[in-house]
């Protein structure tokens, strides 16, 4: 017995340094790989100042100025905005198939609450706004009450909403000249505005403050560090002491919100109130392209959404630069496509943490 | 004689036609180690679970300080000063330690950055977490924003064990603390246990490694069946007869704690 009980005396010979976290030195390769690790969107900057340094390089100064480059910026607003709220999805492990379909449908409903209702325009957008922090809502509640897979949930919800916007706009467009005349508020995020040969809009200036605001929110708040733990492990979130219902319904109203904002930016874009708007098809592809390239793990809670911001912006590099250089559209759908890949693989690597 | 920290009495808990708790009592005295040990299938985890909110027994009734209590979640447990560090440790992997830590709980910083912006307190927070891992010895740690999967077993059980240290003032909870763990590894927890009981707050600890209950524990909870089978001092007993009494080959001679 004696010889059992005392098998652990011999442990006091050996080396105490069970605990310690020192960092040992893992060489240049394993320090990359700690800061890829740390900072995920790094990977998608580099790819992008990369995009934009061989497009400048080989298409010269039609390229690299102010005003092709701030093109992009406006080309993937859009775009920009639903990765956002795509990235919030991907970061608790879910995923939104709805996102563009609710933009559209907000626009819809901005432009014919003003000219069928004859709301004020202002009045228009804040329930255009709370029709789609709703339907988030909804989402939500299905994703996190009922239990059903978000994709499942999204799916769904994507052809209920499409076909709601196409019955309820009888599919007509509202036409930029009537939205000019009769209610400009409507097209506000449209406004443009020149700083040396850069051209701006009020659009791309909500797209760049709400990545910050969320930036801000995923990483300096209780909020945000919740998201995180959420898509992590949800089960050692919720005995850990945080309210997984809550955090999940926050976040789907608030992608809600943000896809509505998106159908208002819509409406800035393309000045006209359109149903059959391509975003309501393809913009959750795209928003989830735009992810997927920003390093955001479809597993959940790894990613930030710097990098959405940076993927967005280099699907617009891409489609701009081979424009330019008039190669064949497909050209450009062929390297998303190797992109996308590429960028599964190297999050697959981050992930494998070294010893 | 001391009135327990934690009392239970007639826990009841039924899953269908399982009875996983019949009538089962339950006493913490103030600053000791308690080992809880059983069969599998004794109903040990459902009694823990009913301690820390996780389960809410049908039936019975649980005093904290002599008060009557009754969770209907393991947040409200903690509300109360009851840490559970459970088996699967409850961290998420790819957070730091820092966040860990204060997962659920987290700091705003005083003035309008935290109530305005509700920004966190991360200079506080780390600086917290790491004076309580170097409370428990863990004094090495170089880097408190590292993530938590970058650690080792033992490592990470040390960071669930120190969280719950840090905020559990009245009782902690462990539920197979070194059960995943090696042997090196084992010695250091069982290190922490005791520190933490140093302090003064009492322990309750799930355990089927005999050698480590024997060690730490002031007093053992034999569980058989659903309830409390007897209460035993390491000291008068030795390890086969505690494995005597909780598979049923033997029945306590004598009951330590009244009934």
């Amino acid at each position: 017995m004696s010889k059992t009980e005392n098998y652990e005396a011999r442990l006091s010979g050996a080396s105490s340094e069970v605990a310690s976290f020192d960092e040992h030195e893992k060489g240049l390769f394993g320090r990359l790989h700690h800061l890829l690790h740390t900072t995920p969107a790094l990977v998608p900057l580099i790819v992008l100042v990369t995009a934009i340094v061989i497009f400048g390089l080989v298409l010269g100064s039609k390229f690299f100025s102010p005003f092709a480059l701030t093109l992009i910026l406006q080309q993937v607003q859009i775009v920009g905005v639903l990765a956002a709220a795509q990235s919030l999805i991907i970061l608790t492990a879910g995923i939104d198939l709805s996102v563009g379909a609710i933009a559209v449908l907000c626009s819809v409903v901005m432009g014919k609450f003003t000219f069928d209702y004859g709301l004020p325009p202002f009045i228009a957008v804040v329930l255009g706004l709370t029709v789609g922090t709703a339907i988030g809502g909804l989402n939500g509640w299905l994703v996190s009450k009922v239990k059903l897979p978000p994709f499942i949930v999204t799916l769904g919800m994507w052809q209920i909403v499409l076909a709601a916007n196409y019955l309820y706009s009888a599919n007509e467009t509202i036409r930029s000249q009537d939205i000019e005349e009769q209610a400009p508020f409507l097209q506000f995020l449209g406004t443009t505005f020149d700083i040396g040969g850069a051209r701006l809009t009020l659009g791309v200036v909500a797209m760049v403050v709400l990545v910050a605001a969320l930036a801000y929110a995923l990483r300096a708040t209780a909020w945000g560090r919740h998201v995180y733990a959420v898509g992590d492990d949800p089960e050692a979130a919720e005995l850990a002491g945080v309210s997984v219902h809550r955090t999940l319904m926050s976040v789907y109203m608030l992608v809600g919100f943000i896809c509505a904002l998106a159908g208002w930016v819509m409406i800035g874009r393309f000045g006209s109130v359109s149903p059959s708007a391509t975003t309501g098809v393809i913009g959750n592809i795209q928003a989830i392209t735009a992810v997927v390239i920003g390093g955001i793990s479809l597993f959940g809670g790894r990613g930030s959404i710097l990098g959405a911001f940076f993927g967005a912006l280099i699907v617009g590099v891409f489609e701009l630069g081979l424009r330019m250089a008039g190669a064949n559209p497909q050209w450009t759908f062929l390297l998303i496509g190797v992109l996308i890949i590429g960028a599964v693989a190297v999050d697959q690597w981050i992930r494998k943490v070294s010893a | 004689m001391t009135d327990p920290i934690l009392k239970a009495r007639g826990l009841v808990k039924r899953y269908g036609r399982v009875t996983a708790l019949d009538r089962c009592d339950f006493d913490l005295m103030p600053g000791e180690i308690l080992a809880v040990i059983g069969d599998n299938g004794a109903g040990k985890s459902t009694l823990i679970k009913a301690i820390s909110g996780a389960v809410v027994p049908d039936e019975g009734n649980i005093w904290l300080d002599g008060k009557p209590v009754s969770f209907s979640s393991p947040i409200q447990a903690r509300d109360h000063g009851i840490e559970t560090v459970y088996q699967t440790l409850a961290m998420s992997p790819a957070l730091s330690i820092a966040d860990n830590m204060f997962m659920g709980r987290e700091l705003r910083r005083p003035g309008w950055r935290g109530k305005v912006l509700r920004q966190l307190d991360r200079p506080k927070m780390e600086e917290i977490a790491r004076q309580k891992l170097s409370d428990l010895g863990l004094m090495t740690i170089q880097n408190i924003n590292q993530a938590v999967e970058t650690l080792s077993g033992g490592q990470r059980q040390g960071v669930a064990v120190a969280r719950a240290a840090a905020f559990g003032s009245r009782v902690i909870i462990l539920d197979e603390p070194t059960a995943a763990l090696g042997v090196k590894e084992s010695r250091r927890v069982l290190e922490l246990i005791l520190d933490v009981k140093s302090r003064g707050i009492p322990i309750i600890l799930i355990s089927h490694n005999m050698p480590h209950v024997f060690e730490v524990a002031d007093r053992i909870h034999v569980h058989r069946l659903g309830r409390r089978l007897c209460v035993i001092d390491p000291k008068n007993h030795t390890m086969s007869d505690a494995v005597a009494y909780m598979t049923g080959a033997e029945t306590p001679p004598e009951v330590l704690q009244p009934a």
